[in-house]
């Protein structure tokens, strides 16, 4: 298997299969019931597909070695090149697109407009997400970091709600705004460094290192465009706007992956590339996390809406990852992967469960639901679940993310933990009283009375998430030891610029 | 630099391309006077053929070193090369446009052909111009043919308008050009090129040859649509006929960024300090403005006119950068923009419903569900032009970028890039009545003419571009190689 270009396969699989339903919709004129249907099987087996070629290089992915790997390099143009390659983070994030996106597909099958559209978009999104966990060369990370952007705005303003046009543009502009200086940025660092390599860069970034004032710019720039991805705290404020008008499967990926471009772009880069900027706004990332926990999760308690609530509580969540990120210690940063995958799964799990009552009731107005645990036991079950996860009750996949990232955290600044713990009681207190107002009591509004329980294609789609999340709260050993390696050598670089 | 004189006998084998166009708008001239507008389809058939061929000779002929030709006042360069091929299949592009266009509308006229000719004869005779005498005549060359196709609608206010505005704007900045190549010729005691430049070398010049570069800068400004000397832009390319318009976006932008190269960097290269602070002021308002006047216009032939001031902007960061990967990348900037703006425009003439023209951005509502290949094409022309990857467009910010990077010009990439954000907001609203408005009665079918240029376009904008990049890149280094 080792000569197989296990990568390119994995990135350009779902586009291929967008390509193929292009070529049909144009030989097949005019869409019919039953053509949408076979769309929609092409797309599940495409993505089911891509999701058995990760797993293969998965296989052929050796833990142990520190490199780069898998790597895949030919030259292009103006000194960039289409180089690939991965290490244990780049490939946890791939398999948790890859893992999640026939998921997606799964949870789209409700959607009857411009069904083909959708689907094409859909893989598309898919080739330019892995596209980025896998670029090592700078140029190509932004064309793939930067064109999920197009698929998104297109998928939100179609396939939204009610605001879905102002939500898709304020995600576009918003986004786009904080890239636009990470590109300046990037092609700052190229001119500087006299390469677009990934691995070079990280190589003179250990040894000859960017001079620490031009540290200080280049890192505010990476910021500008990680900051708005993940979201942080102020400007988050696209993300609830995004979540709820998006469509199901866009929520899923968007809380799920691409949120996590944005954890990922500070291991990737912030931190090994900029170690003594990082340090100087260690301060700063720590303020705003802790803020973004306390804050958000205040402001979740008082939504309405079930997706806005699940949306600020991924931006309570994801304050903890870069609580993780910016302690520079081993803990932390192992930490902070394992809270980005847990978080993958919990919160495009919660999306998913709205999604389900919402296909029914076609409102996700908190006070219009309650006492659903009478009508749909299983989903109750379910949905009580994944918001124990939410909450990091030990033994889901919640608990040693957080726990983590906070030890990380104490041993560099014990007060900012002091209260970002107190983040964890807010969030039980959220999630707890949306599952009450929702799952608990008596039925009270006569609309409940006929609604079905979890269909056969629903199971489908939770008991993997279900198995997912046990797994990973009981027997985190695997995936830490996994990314072990990863975890101690950006913390290396990290501590080794320590002033 | 100085290469032996050529006289004009042995020069004229060297302006092949020129002497191609000079012939078939001689010829057309004399054929559609015979046969009248009847021959004005072959005739334009014929004339797609011959751009073609003349950017095919240029590049069959192009030179190892700059070769001067008629005692110098030409020059056959890397440059010229360039510029002439990407001139000469941008207006067969939109040659081809404009027949197909004007056979619709009954409005079809043998004149057409021969004034595209002309005009892009006008730009050869730019690109490659080496005196001062040569460069009006080919800037005064290319502007005639052009007010002229302006004002082609003869009967239509709109369209007349256009023709009168542009003529009496573009003739005072012709004026311009004139006053400051006197001051030039004045203080420097010469017209050629290579004379100026080591006359300035000596010490010839003071406050008099700034005021005349300064001159020449802007009427080259108003030319390429630069701002603050855009006013003209958004009423002519509103009131032109469509494919006049796609004429006047595409190949006349190559031709004043080309010769503002050759203006800079050959005879005023070593007093680049005092005008790049025109050129950086040029591009920085050009961007800002392009994008910001841009986002309340409906009309999308206007939106296009402030979209091709901003795009005028970030070329001429490439110049503003100066030598070493500024000119490349201003090349390779214009050769990627292009393709799109071609591509945009074929797709506005398509937007035809029971034979009348529609061009505002409320009539793209519902192409996503009604047309989705053309919705697909407008969606990459447009993320293409607005500098958004993974399309072309992308390529050439990222260069040009690189270049002021490079040439510590860091604020001015990052006035572009906020640009380019306030940029976006106006395509993505053309987008957003592309894909999520609900659909409008069904446009006409698209005609062969407009399929194959839109589908090429679009092609160019990704997934072809991908594997020419580099070719496109080491060609553009290769023609700034070849000259100055």
């Amino acid at each position: 298997m080792t000569g197989w270009p296990l990568l390119s396969i994995v990135t350009f699989l779902p586009a291929a299969g967008a390509i193929l339903i292009l070529l049909s919709r144009s030989l097949s004129r005019g869409e019919s019931a039953g053509y949408d249907a076979g769309v929609r099987l092409l797309t599940l087996i495409v993505t089911a597909a891509t999701f058995f070629v990760s797993l293969l290089a998965f296989a052929a992915f050796d833990p142990n070695l520190q490199a780069f790997q898998l790597v895949e390099n030919i030259p292009w143009a103006f000194g960039a090149s289409y180089h690939l390659g991965v290490d244990s983070l780049g490939m946890t994030l791939i398999l948790l697109t890859t893992f999640l996106t026939p998921l997606c597909i799964l949870a789209s099958w409700s959607v009857s407009k411009q069904v083909a559209t959708y689907m094409v978009l859909f893989l598309l999104l898919e080739t330019l997400m892995i596209g980025v966990f896998c670029s090592m060369d700078l140029i190509l990370f932004y064309l793939f970091f930067e064109g999920g952007l197009i698929p998104m705005f297109i998928l939100i303003g179609v396939w939204g709600g009610e605001r879905r046009v102002y939500a898709a543009f304020k995600f576009f502009l918003y986004t786009l705004l904080g890239s636009i200086l990470m590109l300046v940025a990037i092609v700052a660092m190229i001119n500087i460094a006299g390469t677009s390599s990934i691995p070079d860069l990280l190589r003179y970034a250990s040894t000859t290192g960017f001079d620490p004032n031009v540290q200080i710019w280049l890192w505010l720039a990476f910021f500008a465009s990680f900051a708005v991805k993940l979201p942080m705290w102020p400007v988050h404020t696209w993300l609830p706007d995004a979540h709820v008008e998006a469509p199901t499967a866009g929520s899923v990926v968007l809380a799920a992956i691409l949120l996590k471009m944005g954890g990922y772009g500070f291991l990737r880069f912030s931190l090994p590339m900029f170690p003594s900027a990082s340090h100087f706004f260690t301060p700063m990332m720590f303020a705003l996390s802790v803020i973004a926990i306390v804050w958000a999760s205040l402001v979740a308690f008082r939504q309405l809406d079930m997706k806005k609530l699940i949306a600020y509580s991924s931006v309570a969540h994801m304050g903890f990852v870069t609580l993780g990120i910016f302690s520079g210690t081993m803990q932390g940063i192992q930490g902070a992967i394992y809270q980005m995958l847990s978080h993958g799964i919990i919160s495009g799990a919660l999306f998913l469960c709205v999604g389900v009552v919402y296909d029914r009731m076609h409102t996700r107005e908190i006070a219009f639901y309650g006492g659903l645990v009478n009508r749909m036991p299983v989903y109750a079950a379910v949905f009580m679940l994944f918001t124990m996860g939410n909450v990091g009750l030990p033994g889901t996949s919640g608990f040693p993310g957080e726990i983590l990232t906070m030890v990380g955290a104490f041993q560099i600044n014990a007060w900012f933990v002091a209260v970002a713990a107190t983040g964890v009681i807010f969030s039980a207190a959220y999630a707890l009283t949306l599952y009450r107002k929702v799952a608990l009591g008596d039925i009270v509004n006569p609309k409940l009375n006929g609604i079905a329980d979890l269909d056969a294609r629903e199971w489908v789609q939770f008991v993997p998430l279900i198995v997912a999340t046990l797994i990973m709260g009981f027997a985190p050993h695997y995936i830490l030891q996994f990314t072990d390696g990863t975890a101690h050598a950006i913390a290396a670089a990290y501590n080794g610029a320590a002033p | 630099m100085n290469a032996p004189m050529i006289d004009f006998a042995a020069s004229l084998p060297h302006a092949r391309p020129e002497l191609l166009l000079v012939g078939f708008a001689l010829a057309a001239i004399l054929a559609g006077a015979w046969f009248k507008d009847k021959s004005a389809g072959l005739l334009s058939g014929l004339g797609v053929v011959v751009l073609l061929a003349a950017g095919g000779v240029a590049i069959l002929d192009r030179p190892l070193a700059p070769v001067p030709i008629f005692q110098g006042s030409l020059v056959v360069d890397g440059l010229s090369v360039f510029a002439k091929v990407l001139i000469a299949w941008s207006s067969a592009a939109t040659l081809l446009l404009g027949a197909d266009h004007f056979a619709k509308t009954n409005e079809r006229r043998f004149e057409f052909p021969v004034l595209i000719v002309l005009a892009t004869l006008g730009m050869f005779v730019m690109v490659s111009a080496r005196d001062l005498i040569s460069l009006y005549v080919g800037v005064e060359l290319q502007s005639l043919a052009a007010y002229v196709l302006a004002a082609w609608r003869r009967d239509d206010a709109h369209s007349s308008e256009a023709g009168l505005k542009y003529f009496v704007l573009s003739a005072i900045s012709s004026g311009l050009l004139l006053f400051g190549s006197s001051f030039v010729y004045g203080f420097t005691g010469s017209i050629h090129f290579d004379a100026i430049a080591s006359a300035i070398a000596q010490g010839a010049g003071g406050v008099g040859l700034i005021f005349g570069l300064v001159l020449m800068l802007c009427a080259l400004g108003f030319k390429m649509s630069a701002a603050p000397f855009h006013m003209w832009t958004p009423d002519v390319y509103e009131g032109a006929p469509t494919p006049v318009t796609a004429f006047f976006a595409a190949a006349p932008k190559v031709a004043a960024v080309a010769l503002m190269m050759r203006i800079l960097y050959e005879p005023f290269a070593s007093i680049a300090d005092q005008w790049r602070q025109v050129v950086v002021a040029l591009s920085a308002i050009s961007m800002m403005w392009g994008s910001i006047a841009a986002l309340l216009q409906t009309n999308l032939k206007r939106l296009m006119a402030y979209s091709s001031i901003g795009n005028m902007g970030f070329a001429l960061m490439g110049l503003a950068a100066g030598p070493g990967l500024g000119p490349t990348s201003s090349l390779v900037y214009l050769a990627l923009y292009l393709p799109a703006t071609i591509g945009i425009f074929a797709l506005i003439l398509a937007m035809r419903r029971e034979g009348v023209a529609h061009e505002t951005v409320a009539d793209l509502a519902g192409l996503g569900q009604k047309r989705p290949w053309m919705a697909s094409m407008f969606t990459m022309l447009l993320f293409s032009v607005a500098g958004i990857p993974p399309f072309a467009g992308f390529i050439g910010k990222l260069l040009v970028f690189r270049a002021a990077v490079d040439s510590h010009l860091i604020w001015l990439a990052v006035v572009g890039g906020i640009a380019a954000v306030i940029a976006a907001g106006y395509y993505l609203r053309m987008l957003a009545s592309i894909w999520f408005s609900p659909s409008q009665q069904t446009l006409q079918p698209a005609s062969g003419a407009i399929v194959v240029t839109a589908t090429t376009a679009a092609a160019l904008t990704f997934p072809v571009l991908v594997l020419v990049l580099g070719a496109i890149q080491q060609w553009a280094e290769w023609a700034v190689g070849r000259s100055f």
